[in-house]
């Protein structure tokens, strides 16, 4: 009886979280339509849902699988210039932009998770300090390696160099797609805001649902004690592999979304470096781990604060530690969470209302909460 | 009721939000041109984007003291990219917001790969100061104030050529920088048609800049008489005294990226006598254009010696204003009415400035000028014609 309780109420949560994105989206598209939204609001959409499915799926691998990766930029990365890769290669070729960019979103996802799998092999052996940082190790091996990478196509093929642009030897009218540190440009801006949108959505979908399935109990029966995991039966290798193959991919689809809202992709340490990934990584932690929508939320304020703090033009980074520093002690400041549970926002607006009403007490709000 | 009160607070901050962008509208003054800037001041380019904005805003003052472009004074707004092409965008994005007619940005080449689609878009005239890739040349809606890097490629193997400076030749570059990579590919290229030899080509990239050791030994060892350096001055001063230390002295050449090497702090600047630098510009010029800009640039800026991106950010706004009054726009005109008027007016001017003299522009916003040489002699920029 209680359990379907507990079933029940976290699907109702899901279901407001879910309805949360929906009148956000709602909202946004009649402001949009009535030119009262900002440019840089409507340039910060997409990126506010790219970064969110980016805390999302970090969440999976930090918060419910328990190990610290420091190299979820790498992901994105490859993602990123695989979906930005077929897009330019198929330009011509397909031009209905729904199968095109489709089929973009399921490589750049594919290729991520391949690679995930790939690394999770070899990583997932290791625990703790270790996986932290032969991640962090990968996530700047895949930037350092797109950098030196040439790759061209004409109607021989493809053509791939690690030398440089000439060295492709490409025939007359053959077209270099990814050049070197250049990156690739003139990417189709497929992505807007509704693929965004559905694209975190889904990606929610998924991780909910893993979360309350039965490989999510044996995930998270990893995380809380391998040895009584293991002592039960559960395939500790295989869960781990399957979380953080999960996880990749989703990277990976932000990343896709990433290449077809900027139309130049290139990789330097600033997106796909290993500040990138702890960024990311502030973003869950902020959050809380293992506290999915919380993710979002950080990661939905951590973007458009920098951006709404350049009025303070050379003071801005610096506001922007400051103030992520105070998030950080008054989220999770043991001190803080107390002083939170004594004054609740129930509470406060419970107490204020009956303030109002002539009778003072808003103590019964805060033991409820 | 924990989660009611998970609830309440995504839903205040939902609310907060959807007030943060409503609040903010599009303002626009018909009397006053808005001309917007972006670059990195913030990060490892910083130095970069601090000079153009500071160049351009002392051509700004000048301009309105002088009485504005067609009457109308100038407003300049800059914003900050950490030289990252989403930053760029989000800058863009927010300098459209302040009511932006022209853009003079962006100072990086990748920022201005991203940004240059949305200038494409809105039709939106854009110059940049020092983006001097040949991407950004791309949709033909993007100016130079700068060579472009084959460009600095070529006319360097030219230059060693014609001077006949050496015969082998090592190169050491940044593999993972656009402008870098830019210039030694096109070198390498220019430098077989001139007949020279190749002899060590060795690559950096951003993470490992700091130790040149290996390299320089190659270099060394293949017996190379001149290195080329199209590189930033920053990796170029640790490249000099590493060089120095194992003895090699070579002759060093460089692009305008060394512009500045004199400037580093707790460099040994008798390190850099006999480098040979491919810039536009020098602060140590006689020229009498360049010296009131170099005092006023030192007068307002606490002594500091403005580099070459200050110089073409203030020949950009020089050149914007001699298109403006070329099409003679308006501030009240749209931004696309203005966009389509300056792109043909700017083809039609021919621009005297800091950075070249008779600079005139390609319809594929390729910017045509002499290239100039200098050489470091008793601290001090030396003209190498």
């Amino acid at each position: 009886m209680t359990r379907l309780k507990a079933l029940n109420k976290s699907t109702r949560n899901n279901i407001i979280v879910l309805g949360i994105i929906l009148v956000i989206y709602v909202i946004c598209r009649i402001l949009m339509a009535a030119g009262a939204m900002s440019n840089l609001m409507q340039g910060l959409l997409v990126p506010l849902c790219y970064y969110s499915i980016l805390a999302i799926s970090l969440n999976l691998t930090v918060g419910i699988l328990g190990e610290l990766s420091l190299g979820h930029a790498g992901f994105m990365c490859i993602g990123a210039f695989m979906g930005a890769f077929f897009t330019k290669c198929t330009e011509n070729s397909i031009s209905n932009v729904f199968i095109r960019y489709g089929i973009a979103m399921l490589l750049g996802a594919v290729c991520a998770a391949l690679f995930g799998g790939l690394i999770g092999v070899v990583v997932l052996r290791l625990r703790g300090d270790y996986l932290a940082i032969v991640t962090l190790a990968f996530g700047e091996i895949v930037k350092n390696i797109i950098n030196a990478l040439y790759v061209g196509i004409d109607n021989k093929g493809l053509h791939i160099s690690l030398q440089d642009a000439a060295a492709l030897k490409l025939a007359e009218g053959g077209e270099v797609i990814v050049n070197g540190a250049k990156g690739i440009t003139g990417t189709s801006r497929d992505t807007t805001f509704t693929v965004a949108i559905l694209m975190l959505i889904l990606v929610y979908f998924i991780i909910v649902n893993l979360i309350n399935s039965r490989s999510g109990r044996a995930i998270m029966a990893i995380r809380d004690n391998r040895i009584a995991a293991e002592s039960v039966g559960i395939d500790i290798t295989r869960f781990k592999l399957l979380a953080f193959t999960i996880s990749a991919a989703m990277a990976g689809i932000a990343g896709v979304l990433y290449s077809h809202n900027i139309s130049s992709l290139v990789a330097t340490p600033k997106n796909f470096g290993y500040n990138m990934s702890i960024m990311i990584l502030v973003f869950v932690v902020l959050g809380g781990v293992g506290n999915i929508r919380g993710s979002i939320v950080a990661a939905v304020i951590l973007t458009l604060l920098p951006e709404y703090l350049r009025f303070l033009a050379d003071y801005r980074m610096l506001i922007y530690a400051v103030v992520l520093i105070v998030m950080m002690i008054f989220n999770w400041n043991p001190a803080c969470i107390a002083w939170r549970k004594n004054h609740p926002i129930k509470g406060v607006l419970q107490s204020v209302i009956k303030k109002k009403e002539g009778s003072a007490s808003g103590k019964e709000g805060g033991k409820a909460s | 009721m924990k989660k009611i009160k998970k609830v309440l607070s995504l839903l205040v901050i939902s609310s907060m939000v959807v007030a943060s962008f409503a609040a903010c509208g599009t303002k626009k003054s018909g009397e006053t041109f808005t001309i917007g800037g972006i670059g990195p001041i913030t990060g490892d380019a910083a130095v970069y984007g601090i000079n153009v904005k500071n160049g351009a805003e002392i051509a700004v003052k000048e301009i309105n003291a002088a009485g504005g472009i067609n009457g109308a004074q100038i407003v300049f707004k800059f914003e900050d990219d950490v030289a990252d092409g989403e930053k760029a965008v989000n800058a863009y994005n927010t300098l459209k917001d302040a009511g932006m007619h022209m853009l003079m940005g962006t100072v990086t080449s990748g920022a201005c790969a991203s940004v240059m689609e949305e200038t494409n878009v809105d039709n939106m005239f854009q110059l940049t100061p020092s983006a001097s890739s040949t991407d950004v040349l791309k949709n033909g809606n993007v100016y130079q104030v700068c060579f472009t890097d084959p460009n600095l490629g070529i006319t360097s193997a030219q230059y060693i050529a014609g001077k006949g400076l050496a015969k082998k030749i090592a190169i050491i570059y940044d593999s993972s920088d656009i402008y870098s990579s830019g210039i030694e590919a096109a070198f390498k290229v220019e430098a077989g048609n001139q007949g020279l030899e190749i002899v060590a080509e060795e690559a950096f990239t951003a993470d490992s800049n700091s130790d040149f050791s290996v390299q320089l030994q190659k270099a060394k060892d293949s017996g190379a008489e001149l290195v080329f350096l199209p590189i930033y001055y920053t990796q170029a001063t640790l490249i000099l005294s590493q060089a120095a230390a194992i003895d090699y002295k070579p002759i060093f050449l460089g692009c305008d990226g060394l512009d500045g090497i004199l400037t580093v702090e707790n460099f040994d600047t008798s390190l850099a006598e006999g480098v040979v630098l491919m810039t536009p510009f020098s602060a140590e010029s006689t020229d009498e254009k360049t010296a009131s800009f170099v005092k006023a640039y030192q007068s307002a800026y606490n002594n500091e010696t403005p580099n070459q991106f200050a110089a073409d950010a203030y020949d950009a706004i020089y050149i914007i204003k001699a298109a403006a009054e070329k099409a003679g726009i308006k501030p009240d005109m749209s931004v696309s009415e203005i966009g389509t008027a300056m792109k043909e007016a700017i083809q039609q001017i021919s621009y005297d400035g800091l950075t070249g003299a008779q600079m005139t522009w390609a319809a594929t916003g390729e910017v045509n000028k002499q290239p100039r040489a200098y050489k470091i002699e008793g601290g001090k920029y030396v003209s190498a014609e």
